[in-house]
């Protein structure tokens, strides 16, 4: 996507706000001039303790996901037999959607970042286990052996192979599933936290029934997700450059 | 160079593809195993490379049992064999990397020093320095081949093993790379022993040829091919001639197949 395009999109998008706030012309959907402006004001007082709150549930639980995902994904996607034992457990967990269990991880883990993170955590999990197994499981026989008779064990095999093989799994992984995450983190900020962009958003809504503050909350959560989406689009492009060149 | 004492090999419920199976080749020389497919020419490839093992027998290599890939034989696979996110350098680098990850230690790499070698040689010596910043994804199925012999000459093999190397390329293309790997061997003096189902390959590259029937496979076919090893040889009568001989020998093996 060029930068153009991207910067007439949110012309196009502001425009169409400001229209709809007209039409409505009521206290719940303001202007996006006014969001803007107490945007800015809340930037300075504590909005941005509520942003850090939630990026770092959501970079913690990611990297967590990664480095307990990615190898048990490479290990089930390089053995058979371990995959067939644990592929229907899999099976069966992987369509369950996991913002039901947290009331559970609410009542097991209490107040604090912990619940946040497991939750995001089980999200991520399943989907990073799932693609990066598919992707071990894909490699062609013959690039294993032709890597072998070049003197590669298991451990050159696990660094020149498997390794970068799996990094655009996990980057797929990531793709697909930050929206999801940051939605489950706003259900997840309802409850026993007074962090988090969640509970900035839920507070100025309902409680101090302070509408442009609920607005700018929700801009910069969606700023957040966004911004988690480009990060993984600029990994990618970095990591992964021979899926770009044709 | 390779010794099979008494092989005998099969995949489990089926019909062994070797029986006591003896075949024996010296340093230097130029062998194609020719057969039909399903009859082991692969299987005996992947055994001589160290990634399979007999049943019963042995196979070594300069009169050592192999009970892994050798550091010192190359193989080269028809295709699948590059690592698709890497470059065509990377690539050539690729066996090089593995053994300074491990170091010279006589299992994963040779246990002696090799002088070392250098990529862009092998990249000009290929023909292939003009994309080797490009990806397996990117070029021509003989410049991949191309790479592959060039990641493996890196090595210094002494034994160059090929699994239908040429057979997904187009006519000129094998031509060329068939007479660019006979230059090769014959200036690294490797031994050579190149697995093919067709004919004019075999007759091509093989200045002797194993050919195999179908399956058990008791006793080692050898043809000689001495006329081989002249430049004008794929227009030779005598070459004419061998693919006759040869195309008659494997039809009875091919019309067993037919039967459904």
């Amino acid at each position: 996507m060029r930068r153009r395009d991207l910067f007439a999109s949110v012309v196009a998008l502001a425009l169409f706000w400001q229209i709809a706030a007209w039409l409505v012309n009521r206290p719940i959907l303001p202007p996006p001039g006014l969001v803007a402006r107490v945007l800015v004001e809340e930037l300075q007082a504590e909005l941005p303790g509520h942003f850090l709150a939630s990026l770092w549930r959501v970079i913690a639980s990611t990297v967590l996901s990664i480095l307990l995902a990615a190898p048990a994904g490479l290990v089930l996607g390089q053995s058979r037999r371990l995959n067939a034992l644990f592929s229907p457990i899999i099976y069966l967990l992987y369509p369950v959607p996991k913002v039901v269990f947290v009331p559970v991880v609410l009542l097991f883990l209490g107040l604090g970042d912990a619940p946040k993170i497991v939750i995001i955590f089980l999200i991520l999990f399943f989907q990073v286990l799932v693609l990066v197994r598919d992707q071990a499981a894909s490699l062609r026989p013959e690039l294993i052996q032709s890597v072998r008779s070049l003197g590669a064990g298991r451990r050159a095999l696990f660094r020149y192979v498997y390794l970068p093989a799996s990094l655009p799994a996990i980057l797929t992984a990531l793709r697909q599933s930050v929206g999801t995450a940051v939605a489950v983190l706003y259900v997840a900020e309802l409850f026993a936290t007074q962090r988090g962009l969640g509970y900035y958003i839920y507070l100025n809504g309902s409680n101090l029934l302070n509408y442009p503050a609920m607005y700018a909350g929700i801009v910069v959560m969606s700023l957040l997700g966004l911004g988690l989406y480009f990060s993984v689009d600029w990994l990618e492009k970095r990591l992964c450059p021979w899926e770009y060149a044709h | 160079m390779i010794q099979i004492e008494a092989l005998t090999y099969g995949y489990h419920g089926g019909i062994p593809l070797f029986e006591a199976f003896n075949w024996e080749t010296q340093p230097g020389e130029a062998w194609a195993v020719l057969g039909p497919s399903g009859c082991g020419k692969t299987t005996l490839l992947y055994l001589i490379a160290g990634l399979r093992f007999p049943q019963a027998g042995r196979v070594l290599i300069d009169g050592n049992e192999l009970k892994r890939p050798r550091p010192r034989s190359g193989l080269i696979l028809q295709d699948y064999g590059l690592l698709p996110w890497a470059s065509v350098r990377q690539n050539v680098a690729l066996g090089l990397n593995v053994r300074r990850f491990y170091g010279p230690d006589g299992k994963h790499a040779p246990a002696e020093a090799l002088p070392p070698a250098n990529v862009d040689t092998w990249l000009k010596r290929l023909g292939i320095d003009a994309i080797a910043e490009k990806f397996p994804g990117q070029i021509s199925g003989g410049q991949r081949q191309r790479t592959a012999i060039a990641r493996t000459l890196a090595l210094q093999p002494d034994l160059l093993l090929m699994d239908e190397p040429f057979s997904s390329l187009d006519a000129p293309t094998r031509e060329s790379l068939q007479a660019l790997t006979l230059e090769i061997k014959a200036e690294q003096n490797l031994s050579l022993v190149i697995v093919t189902h067709a004919i004019e390959e075999a007759a091509i590259m093989g200045r002797k040829i194993l050919l195999l029937g179908q399956p058990p496979n008791r006793q080692a076919v050898v043809i000689d091919n001495p006329g081989s090893e002249h430049p004008a040889y794929r227009n030779s009568s005598e070459y004419l001639a061998l693919c006759q001989q040869l195309r008659s020998r494997m039809e009875p093996a091919r019309t067993m197949y037919a039967t459904p």
